[in-house]
């Protein structure tokens, strides 16, 4: 069956398929109509899930904790200052080790006040611990639910899913659904041996000396490891299940490509239709979509940058001080490989302000025109 | 009852993922970090069950209608000398 959703409802649905069974969060423009969706659905019995209605967004991820450790699936849905208010909580969702997904629609940092789309807000909670997703479509965004909850599962870390406010959280796309059933089988109730049980008690997160704090860490980074090789299985038994497979990168037209576009979410959508304008103009161009953030996927990156001259990296977002955060994660990925390609960082779209077809192959036509970049911040559309 | 083992670990594949003790808080004694030790002076306590109420680590239980100090969890706070309305609890310092 096909249905016409906003990509805050695809994320919403993928929630009801998952068959979520704790639901607690607060309302914040870009996200609202994820949790209102959900709420109907819990009111009307069409979800059999308990809602947690909370006063903030750091009671919120604290109820989900709450509801986790107790073995229930348990999902929320923010925005920027949302997020950054749940940043406390967020490493104790790691740290504990419970598999929460979370919806966070990309939305710009106050202050001023704006509601418009921009990375900073997740990328700002990159070292918690949380796997990130990039989702280019609702598709993606419903799809991804499914599939964040059957990996977090596995490796007991949780995922936060990352859309693009209003180009996908409030636009109308067709998805197809998948089937009920088909989902049970694909991702069965959740069964946490270490949940909180009255009859088999024990202390959690109690308090831990420089004897075991570092080896609990180090197994968190384990997990994080092991998790790439289970987004890369559980992305191909999605496609088993479902027909649409799914991989930590999406390398497209990259296996000949001179320059190589790095980019996630919508702008690589977009990208995509520039790549190929330009390969019919005989340029060697290619896109290189990261899916998977966190943990992020050096050797995928590796080998699709691998034998590119130039690559060019779009941030939406920007540390300040160093400069767009993919560049950086991209720049240190190719560092010090044979042929290491020439990378360059352009920071774009801050705010939501938009990117066009002609702004990306501004960028790619920077990258032919400079054997290097001029500065480790290339400002691009910036009314200087 | 969970068996009265404490369970040692070696290495980080022994832990759970989960930072959580494998047993029950009475094999999990966490009054060894204490500096001052109370003491109740029996000929003074009127048995009003006041340190039994305030102690904030549950580590004073009844015996006889009288309180009784346990030392595997009190982290000697000092609230229960403190609370105690005839001055029947003093402290030591640890391990004099």
């Amino acid at each position: 069956m096909r249905k016409v959703l906003m990509g805050n409802h695809a994320l919403s649905e993928g929630a009801v398929l998952s068959r979520v069974q704790v639901i607690a969060a607060y309302p914040i423009t870009p996200q609202t109509q994820v949790v209102e969706l959900l709420s109907e659905k819990c009111a009307d019995g069409t979800l059999n899930a308990k809602f947690v209605k909370v006063e903030s967004e750091h009671s919120a991820m604290a109820a989900c904790i709450g509801a986790s450790a107790a073995g229930a699936r348990a999902f929320t849905a923010t925005s920027a200052q949302g997020l950054a208010l749940m940043h406390e909580v967020l490493h104790w969702a790691v740290g504990a080790r419970l598999p929460i997904v979370m919806g966070n629609i990309n939305r710009a940092m106050a202050p001023p006040w704006t509601i418009w789309t921009d990375q900073t807000d997740s990328l700002a909670q990159r070292d918690t611990g949380w796997m990130q997703v990039y989702c280019q479509n609702n598709q993606e965004v419903l799809d991804a639910v499914i599939l964040s909850y059957k990996v977090s599962e596995q490796v007991l870390l949780p995922t936060m899913i990352v859309l693009d406010a209003f180009f996908l959280s409030h636009t109308y796309e067709v998805v197809e659904m998948p089937l009920q059933d088909k989902v049970d089988k694909y991702l069965p109730p959740y069964n946490n041996p270490y949940r909180m049980d009255v009859d088999d008690p024990h202390t959690f997160g109690g308090l831990t000396g420089p004897d075991w704090y570092f080896e609990l860490r180090y197994n968190i980074e384990q997990a994080m490891e092991e998790a790439k090789d289970v987004w890369k299985k559980e992305g191909a038994l999605y496609g088993e299940y479902f027909g649409r497979k799914y991989d930590l990168v999406d390398a497209y037209r990259c296996e000949d490509a001179e320059v190589i576009f790095v980019a996630v979410a919508t702008v690589a959508s977009t990208a995509r239709v520039v790549v190929d304008e330009m390969r019919k103009e005989g340029k060697k161009v290619g896109l290189l979509r990261l899916f998977v953030f966190r943990p992020f996927p050096y050797e995928d990156v590796r080998s699709a940058l691998g034998n590119a001259k130039k690559v060019v990296v779009m941030d939406r977002n920007i540390s300040f001080g160093a400069g767009g955060i993919f560049y950086q994660e991209v720049k240190s990925a190719m560092y010090g490989m044979k042929n290491e390609p020439v990378i360059f960082g352009i920071v774009s779209g801050l705010g939501g302000r938009d990117i066009t077809p002609s702004h990306i192959r501004e960028m790619i036509e920077y990258a032919y025109k400079h054997d290097e970049p001029e500065k480790d911040i290339i400002w691009m559309g910036v009314k200087v | 009852m969970a068996e009265e083992k404490r369970i040692v670990f070696e290495k980080a594949g022994d832990l759970p993922p989960m930072a959580m003790s494998l047993g029950l808080m009475s094999v999990n004694k966490t009054g060894n970090w204490r500096n001052e030790r109370p003491i109740i002076d029996y000929d003074k306590c009127v048995g009003c069950m006041i340190c039994w109420k305030f102690c904030p680590d549950v580590s004073i239980y009844i015996e006889d209608d009288k309180p009784v100090i346990n030392y595997d969890y009190c982290k000697g706070c000092g609230i229960c000398v403190e609370e105690c309305p005839v001055d029947a609890i003093y402290t030591e310092k640890e391990g004099k």
